[in-house]
């Protein structure tokens, strides 16, 4: 497993997900991707589909439509993969904590192995998360 | 030809957002669409009525992170609405700065994610490497690149600062060169005319029916514009024209959304240059009984709230109801007869939102209201529950 999990590190492969976040996040994601901050210099790139990811960005506050379903996706993913929390909705379901349609924190769903705050958190801080992953990854395996 | 059923969603890298399309296809063509949204529901309506409405602004931005100041301005002048009041004029000025640059960061956003599905990814680079430069604007006016929290019942929270505005003004005019050059790149491309014109027609008798709002409606020829037909803000204060062209494809949208971002830039100038002295809030302490309508344009279109109060510090009642809601029908209009390869891009072209949309009401077949809000409320908490528990959450 540990072999497997420090292969990834080289390029990790990105899937996003929003699970009922309100766009911004999901934005800055695909921001990391464009000119100014051109995020694939580190091998990342974003996967049309969750059987090539190695990472998933998982942004929104988890709504009931979505839990279901985001357990379902986290077992079709191939594994080992990392899973990245971003945004306070990702988090603790920031301000949506009250929201009736919003049962569960997402890390009550599936295992989660960095969370990103911000609301939404900036491009810079978003890589700043993805590679202290990859570096903690890296270190312990 | 047999009939295909072809699902597309709920989470596909089409779209940034989970919806689920389904697409009835003969061969190649698209013979009927079916959208099912609801993904994305937060409940956000019934959250900002447990709240002041000084908070309320707050949980309104988070309706959609393009629209961030769209919803807010139009929960604001619902508000308002209500007394009614004025709001202090430099307040007027500081809401149009920012609604503007707003519509020009969501117009290029757009106009990247078309040139995406378009697999033309150098359209992409290029409109998000601009809307970079906005988002910096953005983050001198208001200290943050979306979410700017700018707005309250009653004015804005923060002002312009004067030391501000030249580092602001060099920043826009230096994208116009570039912008320019993306504007003239983009209408004359002979790919993206093979692409989009003739492709996903609205006519202008079909935008009426379906009461299309914003570019797309303006895109088919119909000259509605709140900013000039019932203008707020500071917008009958400034001089700019409304775009209107006439052909409905997608083409004509993306024309529509291009001139519109200049028209913007004009705005924020003007405005930024003739920032009156004065308050920039009218410190309101408590709103009276009664109820408000706020509708303003947003860059999709018409963006609608309803409040009301009872005298109390938190509203009873609001509604919200986003430009998409109106816009998504017209898919059945513009998507039947085309071929499946161009469905990305006309699904694309009215440049959706559907969190924005994500209001509920349950219905039958001759529009009679079924369930209302309460119901939904108990409804909703109860299978919210169910999921805690069967998830092996603690009950509340």
């Amino acid at each position: 497993m540990g072999m497997k999990l420090s292969a990834l590190l080289k390029s990790p492969w990105v899937f996003h997900l929003s699970t009922g976040s309100c766009n911004n996040c999901d934005i800055e994601v695909l921001d990391c991707l464009t000119p100014r901050f051109d995020i694939e210099r580190f091998g990342m790139l974003l996967a049309g589909s969750i059987k090539h990811a190695d990472v998933l960005l998982i942004t929104g506050s988890c709504n009931r439509q979505s839990a279901e379903r985001l357990k379902r996706l986290y077992d079709s993913v191939p594994k080992p993969c990392l899973v990245v929390a971003i945004g306070e909705c990702a988090m603790s379901r920031g301000m949506f904590i009250d929201s009736y349609n919003c049962p569960l924190p997402l890390d009550h769903i599936i295992p989660v192995d960095a969370y990103i705050p911000g609301c939404p958190p900036k491009p810079e801080a978003i890589i700043a998360g993805a590679v202290q992953l990859i570096e903690k990854v890296g270190a312990a395996t | 030809m047999a009939k295909t059923i072809l699902p597309i969603g709920p989470y596909h890298p089409l779209q940034e957002e989970p919806e689920f399309f389904t697409l009835t296809v003969e061969g190649e063509r698209i013979t009927d669409i079916d959208v099912r949204v609801g993904y994305n529901h937060r409940g956000i309506e019934k959250l900002s009525e447990s709240k002041t409405f000084d908070q309320s602004t707050f949980v309104i931005e988070r309706i959609c992170g393009i629209c961030s100041t769209s919803h807010p301005f139009a929960f604001t002048r619902a508000v308002e609405d209500i007394f009614p009041m004025e709001v202090p004029e430099r307040a007027q000025y500081i809401r149009t700065i920012i609604a503007e640059g707003e519509r020009i960061h969501s117009h290029l956003l757009w106009l990247g994610l078309a040139g995406h599905f378009l697999g033309y990814n150098t359209v992409f680079m290029w409109a998000w490497k601009l809307r970079e430069e906005i988002l910096d604007v953005m983050e001198i006016l208001s200290g943050n690149r979306n979410n700017y929290a700018m707005f309250r019942p009653g004015g804005v929270r923060r002002d312009i600062k004067p030391e501000d505005i030249p580092a602001a003004l060099r920043r826009i005019d230096s994208i116009v060169p570039t912008l320019e050059m993306l504007k003239n790149a983009v209408i004359d491309d002979p790919v993206l005319h093979a692409r989009t014109k003739g492709v996903g027609v609205l006519s202008k008798a079909d935008s009426i029916r379906y009461s299309a709002v914003g570019p797309t409606a303006r895109a088919s020829g119909v000259a509605r514009d709140l900013r000039k037909n019932c203008p707020y803000g500071a917008y009958d204060k400034v001089e700019w024209n409304m775009i209107v062209t006439q052909n409905g494809d997608v083409f004509d949208k993306a024309v529509v959304r291009i001139l519109e971002t200049f028209e913007s830039i004009k705005i924020i100038k003007t405005c930024l240059d003739h920032l009156p002295e004065g308050e920039i809030d009218a410190n309101i302490t408590s709103v009276p009984p009664g109820e408000g309508i706020g509708h303003i344009e947003a860059p999709r279109g018409e963006t609608f709230h309803y409040v009301r109060s009872d005298g109390t510090n938190r509203p009873v009642r609001h509604k919200v109801r986003a430009p998409t809601f109106m816009n998504l029908p017209t898919f059945k209009a513009t998507i039947v007869g085309e071929t499946l390869a161009d469905a990305t891009i006309i699904l694309a072209a009215i440049d959706p939102c559907y969190c924005c949309t994500e209001r509920m009401a349950v219905r039958d077949e001759t529009g009679r209201t079924l369930l209302h809000g309460p119901d939904l409320v108990r409804l909703s908490q109860e299978k919210t529950e169910r999921i805690r528990r069967e998830m092996g959450a603690e009950p509340r």
